[in-house]
């Protein structure tokens, strides 16, 4: 399916910019985003294949803004609230339990 | 008087993630201490070095490379790297006239068990729309101009199947054994962005 992630050929992104001594992760939150998806899928049951689907279906303005380890959090909040594990409400409950200081 | 530290801002992706894990954690469908196995695997067992291993090799034993180039998948098993995202492999060789280079158009599809996990720049829109149209504009961004004769092959790499570059040995390392070969490949060089 075309979309956004079809970057191939694509004009006007301007320079690669590589780091230089990169580190694997730039944050920590990456890290636990990185090891959700072995653990995740598990028990929730989705492939590769699907994980990949839902990031390819970002809006295509959101897809360009946010990070590779973004693009992840988005995919496992759908293939957790498609299943009902997580809904949205829960999480951002959960969410705004934390900005308030809490766990 | 000390000074006190502000505690650093949390961003809403860091809060989000922590939610999530934290619901997953409750709920009793997720161990954390399996989460921090896997990042300790990516950032000290895993990476580039396991690539090099392969390529020097490669390059020490003609029997080897001739098996690495026919079968990848399991010459690169032959010292034990293999498994996820490296499940299906093609090593692409470097030579006087064929330069190789690899990118994923469509994510960021990487060798895992030889190179780790990619780079930003790898899954940066900018190298992969460039990579296929302009590779050698690209390779200049890396500092590498490689003569007009030399054909630049750029492969697509995919969900299913990954490819490795196998430099060109460098000149003047004829002496050289393998556990010195191996300090020479760098990673830019096994993604073929960088010469050695």
């Amino acid at each position: 399916m075309n979309g956004i992630h079809d970057l191939g050929g694509m004009h006007g992104f301007g320079p690669i910019n590589p780091e230089p001594d990169e580190p694997v992760f730039h944050a920590e939150w990456e890290k636990r985003v990185f090891g959700l998806f072995a653990t995740t899928s598990a028990f929730a049951g989705f492939s590769v294949d699907e994980f990949r689907h839902a990031i390819e279906n970002l809006p295509p303005a959101e897809y360009l803004e946010t990070s590779y380890y973004e693009h992840w959090l988005h995919s496992f909040e759908e293939m957790l609230a498609i299943r009902g594990i997580v809904t949205k409400a829960e999480l951002d409950a959960r969410v705004d339990q934390i900005r308030q200081g809490g766990q | 008087m000390a000074k006190t530290k502000p505690a650093p801002v949390e961003s809403e992706t860091a809060i989000r993630v922590r939610a999530l894990e934290a619901i997953l954690i409750e709920k009793g469908l997720i161990d954390p201490k399996a989460i921090d196995a896997l990042v300790d695997t990516y950032e000290t067992k895993v990476g580039p070095r396991n690539g090099a291993k392969v390529v020097a090799r490669a390059w020490f034993d003609p029997a080897y490379k001739q098996r690495l180039l026919a079968d990848a998948t399991s010459a690169i098993k032959e010292l034990g790297f293999s498994g996820m995202q490296g499940e299906d492999m093609v090593v692409v060789e470097n030579t006087d006239s064929v330069h190789n280079v690899i990118v994923c158009t469509l994510c960021s599809c990487y060798p895992w068990p030889t190179l780790g996990l990619p780079p930003v720049w790898y899954k940066s829109a900018p190298y992969r729309a460039r990579t296929v149209s302009d590779p050698r504009g690209v390779l200049k961004e890396f500092g590498t101009i490689l003569p007009e004769d030399v054909e630049v092959r750029v492969w697509d790499t995919t969900a299913e199947l990954r490819y490795l570059v196998l430099p060109k040995r460098p000149a003047g390392s004829e002496a050289l054994g393998e556990e010195a070969l191996a300090a020479l490949v760098t990673r830019d060089s096994m993604i073929g962005v960088t010469v050695l």
